[in-house]
């Protein structure tokens, strides 16, 4: 067994290259090169949670947007709600004050041609009754004899009428 | 013929050869294949992370391969210390990445060229035992430095009943003292004997191709490459397992360390 057998002959070689090598490699390599490869994977995770917070401000940013959004369409949409609607008032209000007119003017002249009619009327039965009392002065003196006056031939034409 | 090439030793593996001969202060500190082994799995690893460090935000395949064993340990820092872990991790990373390169390399088939022969670093217990040492050594210092002479409550475990307190604290004190043996014992064992496995699997394959008998092929060499190859897999299995093994105990040693119990 080599080991063993040259122990004594190779033992201060061994100790003496392996502590220089293992040297070189701790502070040339651990000490030096490590660090860095460490530094390349926190700055990559530094970086990745920043571009993930980022990401993520952004996303809420666009969701406030969103939702600023719906508001100011829903603010336009009642808008124009309240507009038409107040449309539609002010053209039901102009209707009906047209109607009213309308029904005003028509009501006066249905009033007037009420009175037109009832004066046609009274003028007429006026006439009708003149010419009754006429005809009854005509028939009395044509009959009887008797000259009747013209009073008195009123009288009982009128007379006859309230009763007919 | 047959005597001659049923000499494959599997231990020759293990031989440490010297490639330049150096000296220091009366120590032979000389160049050897196990030193070559050693500044190839550092070359490894620097290639490995040199290759990862673009430091793109959108990381490359090899980025990704890099960072995902950066991550690797420092979940496990994290995991079994807590945010104090962190300091440790380039320790803990260094003793993973020595100990699977060069696992790793030890597998490497760099025998198909030849002259060139394999080592594997981590087969040889004077160095698994420093890493070992140095695990354990951060976990003293660490604890003295934390917490002082109140280091000791270590092993006292909570929930200790009084009558029990003169054996409890030995016991402990026994499991904490051999940590830094079972590191590098592990190791070294779980590498070598897969090594010893292997070879002596190829060497069954090899005699039995060259044996005379002619029924040996069929009988001896196949079953025993097929073998070979499923041996295989499970060794590569074990260099990244006895890795994260070796790291994952001295995390949780450290973890005692930094938190007591």
């Amino acid at each position: 067994m080599p080991q063993i057998a040259q122990l004594l002959e190779t033992y201060a070689s061994q100790i003496f290259w392996l502590l220089i090598t293992f040297g070189i490699i701790y502070f040339g390599i651990a000490r030096m090169m490590l660090p860095k490869v460490e530094a390349a994977v926190d700055a990559r995770n530094k970086k990745i949670a920043e571009d993930l917070a980022a990401a993520e401000a952004a996303r809420a940013a666009a969701e406030m947007l969103e939702t600023g959004g719906d508001s100011a369409l829903n603010a336009a949409r009642a808008e124009a709600q309240a507009k038409s609607n107040a449309a539609k008032a002010t053209a039901a209000k102009a209707t009906e004050k047209s109607l009213a007119d309308a029904d005003a003017q028509i009501a006066t002249k249905l009033a007037a041609a009420e009175m037109s009619l009832s004066a046609a009327t009274a003028s007429a039965m006026a006439s009708v009754e003149s010419v009754a009392t006429g005809a009854t002065a005509d028939i009395v003196a044509k009959v009887s004899g008797i000259a009747v006056t013209p009073a008195a031939a009123a009288m009982a034409v009128k007379m006859v009428m309230a009763n007919g | 013929m047959a005597s001659e090439s049923g000499k494959i030793d599997p231990m020759y593996q293990f031989e440490i050869k010297p490639l330049f001969e150096l000296n220091l202060a009366g120590y032979d500190i000389s160049f050897t294949n196990s030193s070559l082994f050693m500044m190839i799995v550092l070359g490894a690893i620097w290639l490995f992370m040199a290759g990862g460090m673009k430091q793109a935000i959108v990381p490359g395949r090899w980025q990704m391969a890099v960072e995902g064993v950066s991550g690797f340990i420092n979940n496990m820092m994290s995991s079994s210390i807590g945010p104090e872990g962190k300091k440790y991790v380039p320790f803990v990373f260094s003793l993973f990445m020595f100990i699977l390169v060069a696992n790793f390399m030890g597998m490497m088939p760099f025998g198909i060229v030849p002259g060139l022969h394999g080592f594997t670093v981590t087969s040889h217990f004077t160095v698994t035992g420093i890493l070992a040492i140095m695990s354990f050594g951060i976990v003293l210092v660490v604890g003295f430095w934390k917490h002082g002479l109140h280091f000791f409550s270590l092993f006292v475990p909570h929930g200790t009943p009084w009558w029990l307190l003169w054996l409890i604290p030995a016991i402990e004190l026994f499991s904490f003292l051999v940590r830094p043996f079972s590191l590098a014992l592990r190791l070294f064992v779980a590498m070598m004997a897969g090594h010893v496995l292997m070879k002596v699997l190829a060497g069954f394959v090899i005699n039995g191709l060259n044996a005379e008998a002619l029924w040996v092929t069929p009988v001896v060499a196949l079953p025993s490459f097929i073998l070979m190859i499923g041996i295989t897999m499970l060794e590569l299995l074990v260099c990244a397992i006895q890795a994260y093994v070796f790291a994952l105990l001295t995390s949780l040693y450290i973890n005692d360390a930094v938190n007591l119990h």
